[in-house]
């Protein structure tokens, strides 16, 4: 490879040299087929992370005073050294929208354009998830839409009003989202869908005629239905639908906080492969250009200096410890695929016969598109990566007096640490399993939810407050129920007591 | 392909909206924390915001999720020293909940306390909430106490300086179009006869010269129409509009003899300091007197006030003459709203308390509207007191209230100057 020209190593940025960089970042990229979105970076000051972060990523966010409080968080922390700001914040939308901190250097920011502009961004736009899940191109102007909207019934019904639907609201937003369900899809097929509701509408017409026709009395013998019929796991939905007494205002912030819990779901699901995928991918593409001899040593001195530190993984009995580090995680286990494909020990023709001596690339991109956290490290975790993290799965059972080390790195083990730690990144052990089961509309319209415990992991103090604000959604009475030990449903929460 | 955008000149305070709800929200665990924080700090450094301190559980944000118990799989990384089988003792803190913060609950992380900064004039109108100058009455509404010039129109009459050229001249087109009308109208006639009889072949050369001269005369008519005459002349008028304004002074006596030792002082000093911002923060014109007395009294400035150092007896009456002279050569009832606080440790000569009395009840009373008596003190009351009290058992605008420590300054403070709600029922 002929050597070019080294673009500038020099501490401070501006914007040619960005240009520049991201040039050249682009050229590789394109190289090894990552299709993003259309980049849009964005420079901002310290402060205006800080604001970013308020919003949990929202680049427009509807006002709450939770957003406040975060921002007050952050920037107490940041003031007194606390913590550091993240070098960038990238958004899932189209034009996929990327913040660089003024602060950075020049090596800095080449880092996070390769991160965030080309790594995530190609997993916003490759990932099926997020393609089944979000709708990049319509986010902003969704979002757009919730702030005036909610800023609209601040003015029109009083802020408090206002206030108290949306913190009943957070308080059930991880509960808003179809973990089973797959989304209509949007746009394109909207039209033809929106007719086939009005068709569906005018045959419910049709049969709520019949309806008033008198019943056989036999029908009526039979045990008695439930509404729901099946248990939803929606709650959000189920409360928008039918919540008896909502008016139409409060229905659509229902709506609002269900539609940005939902966006949000498909990042808590690929958290590991996300930053694993833009991990590997700043790593690769800054390699390569320094390889070329477009970036100068001292570039990459700077650079790998960051980058270990990104990707470091401190052990279960550091100080430091606080669970395993999904960028460690997620950064390797690429590594580690890009390696079984090209160099294949014997054990790893054992383990992944469909992989090895593949081609990295086309292994890798499959990989990105396919999975989530839960799926990828129970198709890919190699044993050598288990051996080098050295990786210990613990069974603690409240029942047991003692911990036990159920599985190590050992050829006995790997397969139980594999799924342990799939296990762990299953959404749906993390977060607890309640569903309507019952709501009451021809007697005292009272709502019933059902908690089913996994692993008997019993459900958390704060599920009092949640009923409460459960209550002022549904706004009569609303109980949470568990089977006992004889498989009977007793009452562990209701709202009013 | 990408797009760069600097947006660092954007506004930064996105999140101003959020905080400000964040705090009223939480104001009273806010204000509570606020009125903690002066009374432990030097009121001296009022000037600056204040930390807030709020219990994590009052801010928690409750959402569904496990608790703790039942079965916990978790892997960790760096084995150094466990087989398959071994069974480890159970850490005193259950260890399956530290290291699962990936199930992002919140017990996990202890009860630390949410501390953060507000700014000064947040601080100050959290402590100054509610408080309100008693009895501010609008006084001599009908008295015109502040003039503002204001434009008002034109005038035909008035000083060259305030002529106003544009208006002027309009004028005088106008003037010059009216008076020269009539007469253009027959010049124009005369002329059109004029052409005719030139264009005939005809001699007319009498009717000519007649025309001629009638035409000549008309010219030197309009040119005698003058071209600005003192009758265009505008002047641009000024009147004076009276802004009704509610002056108040406020009158700080303090004690500062012998018998008040620094701590008692060190109260007074407070109780000011705290009366001071106040009264600079919720009004804008406002004169404030200080008097300090011991054997005799003696106007002083701020500085002086509070912090240089004098001792000898106490004659408190002496203060009340000083104010009685400034006020009436000052401070006109009639004018101003006067207020006043007298800080004292209880001491004075027992034959000056009830002239005090008197002073107080035939010369100040009925010109202030409010007086106020801070006594700080440990021991029993004395005769300053007793004879205080007497008056405030019938006094409405006179108040009295009882410091012992620094930690009461506050809400004396408080009560004293709270909002007379009761009143306006």
């Amino acid at each position: 490879m002929d050597k070019r020209k080294p673009l500038s190593d020099q501490c401070d940025w501006n914007f040619d040299l960005l240009d520049q960089y991201q040039t050249e970042i682009a050229r590789v990229a394109k190289h090894y087929r990552l299709a993003t979105y259309t980049n849009q970076i964005e420079v901002i000051t310290a402060e205006q992370m800080m604001d970013a972060y308020a919003s949990v990523g929202m680049p427009i966010g509807y006002n709450h005073w939770t957003f406040g409080k975060k921002f007050i968080q952050t920037e107490q922390n940041y003031k007194r050294g606390q913590m550091g700001l993240a070098y960038e914040i990238v958004i899932n939308s189209d034009p996929c929208i990327s913040y660089l901190m003024e602060e950075n250097s020049m090596t800095m920011q080449a880092l996070v354009m390769a991160h965030a502009c080309y790594g995530h961004n190609s997993f916003f736009k490759g990932n099926y998830l997020f393609q089944t899940w979000t709708d990049a191109s319509s986010i902003i102007d969704y979002l757009l839409f919730a702030k005036n909207y909610i800023s609209e019934c601040e003015q029109k019904f009083g802020i408090s009003e206002v206030e108290s639907c949306l913190d009943a609201c957070h308080a059930l937003m991880n509960h808003g989202v179809d973990r089973y369900k797959r989304p209509q899809k949007i746009s394109l097929e909207e039209e033809l869908q929106r007719q086939k509701d009005r068709e569906s509408y005018l045959q419910s017409q049709v049969n709520t005629l019949w309806r008033t026709l008198p019943k056989n009395k036999d029908d009526a013998k039979d045990k008695k239905p439930t509404f729901p019929n099946e248990p939803q796991e929606n709650i959000l939905y189920f409360i928008e639908k039918n919540a008896p007494l909502l008016k139409p205002w409060q229905r659509e912030i229902v709506r609002i906080v269900r539609k940005v819990s939902q966006y949000f779901y498909p990042q808590k699901q690929t958290q590991v492969m996300n930053e694993g995928w833009a991990c590997f991918w700043h790593y690769t593409l800054l390699n390569h250009l320094y390889d070329e001899g477009l970036v100068t040593d001292k570039f990459m001195m700077e650079f790998l200096h960051n980058h270990t530190n990104v990707v470091a993984q401190p052990n279960y009995n550091s100080p430091h410890y606080s669970g395993i580090n999904p960028y460690a995680l997620g950064f390797n286990m690429f590594i580690d695929i890009r390696r079984i494909c090209e160099h294949p020990t014997e054990e790893d023709k054992r383990w992944f016969p469909e992989i090895a001596n593949s081609n990295w690339l086309d292994t890798l991109h499959f990989a990105m598109k396919n999975f989530k956290d839960e799926s990828f490290i129970s198709q890919y975790l190699s044993p050598k990566l288990m051996r080098d993290f050295k990786l210990f799965y613990l069974h603690d059972d409240e029942k047991e007096n003692f911990i036990d080390v159920a599985a190590i790195h050992n050829e006995s083990g790997y397969k139980k640490v594999r799924s342990a730690l799939s296990e762990q990144y299953n959404l749906s052990n993390l977060e607890v399993n309640i569903q309507v089961t019952n709501a009451d509309v021809d007697g005292d319209r009272s709502l019933t939810l059902k908690y089913t415990p996994h692993k008997n992991v019993p459900l958390g103090d704060s599920k009092d407050e949640v009923m409460k604000h459960l209550y002022t959604l549904w706004q009569f009475n609303v109980r949470l129920v568990q089977n006992n030990e004889e498989g009977d449903d007793e009452v562990i929460a209701q709202c009013p007591e | 392909m990408a797009n760069f955008i600097d947006r660092r000149l954007n506004s930064k305070n996105k999140s101003t909206v959020n905080r400000q709800r964040f705090i009223k929200r939480y104001k009273s665990q806010i204000k509570k924390s606020v009125e903690q924080a002066i009374n432990k700090r030097s009121v001296t450094d009022v000037e600056r915001g204040e930390d807030i301190t709020i219990t994590k559980k009052d801010l928690s944000e409750p959402f569904f999720h496990q608790g703790k118990g039942g079965i916990k799989d978790r892997v960790h990384p760096g084995n150094d020293q466990f087989s398959t089988g071994d069974q480890i003792k159970r850490p005193q803190q259950q260890q399956g909940q530290g290291s699962g913060k990936g199930d992002a609950s919140n017990t996990g992380e202890g009860n630390d306390d949410f501390i953060f900064s507000i700014s000064r004039d947040e601080y100050l109108n959290l402590l100054f909430e509610d408080l309100e100058l008693p009895n501010l009455e609008k006084n001599q509404l009908d008295t015109l106490i502040d003039y503002k010039t204001v434009r008002s129109g034109y005038c035909a009459e008035g000083v060259p300086s305030n002529i106003d050229i544009v208006k002027s001249l309009q004028g005088s087109i106008a003037r010059r179009i009216a008076m020269t009308s009539t007469k253009r109208k027959k010049l124009k006639v005369l002329e059109l006869a004029l052409a005719a009889l030139m264009a005939d072949k005809h001699d007319h050369v009498q009717k000519i010269k007649d025309l001629n001269n009638q035409i000549d005369m008309l010219k030197d008519k309009i040119s005698k129409v003058p071209f600005i005459d003192t009758f265009d002349l505008r002047f641009r008028n000024y009147a004076k509009q009276a802004l009704p304004t509610s002056k108040a002074v406020m009158f700080c006596l303090m004690d500062v003899s012998g018998s008040m030792d620094q701590a008692t002082k060190d109260i007074a000093k407070r109780f000011y300091l705290l009366l001071y911002l106040f009264l600079t923060r919720t009004y804008k014109t406002i004169d404030v007197i200080y008097i300090r007395h011991h054997t005799q009294a003696k106007e002083v400035d701020e500085e002086e006030f509070f912090y240089s150092q004098e001792t000898g007896g106490t004659i408190a009456s002496s203060a009340l003459d000083l104010m009685i002279k400034i006020m009436d050569e000052r401070y006109k009832e009639s004018e101003w709203n006067i207020y006043a606080a007298q800080a004292s440790d209880g001491d004075n000569w027992a034959d000056d308390s009830p002239r005090c009395q008197k002073l107080l009840t035939e010369h100040i009373l009925p010109k202030a509207r409010y007086f106020s008596y801070i006594e700080i003190s440990q021991r029993p009351h004395q005769t300053l007191w007793q004879q205080y009290q007497e008056i405030a058992a019938y006094t409405e605008h006179f108040a009295i209230q009882h410091i012992k420590s620094v930690e009461d300054i506050y809400p004396v403070f408080r009560e004293l100057f709270k909002k007379k709600q009761s009143k306006a029922a």
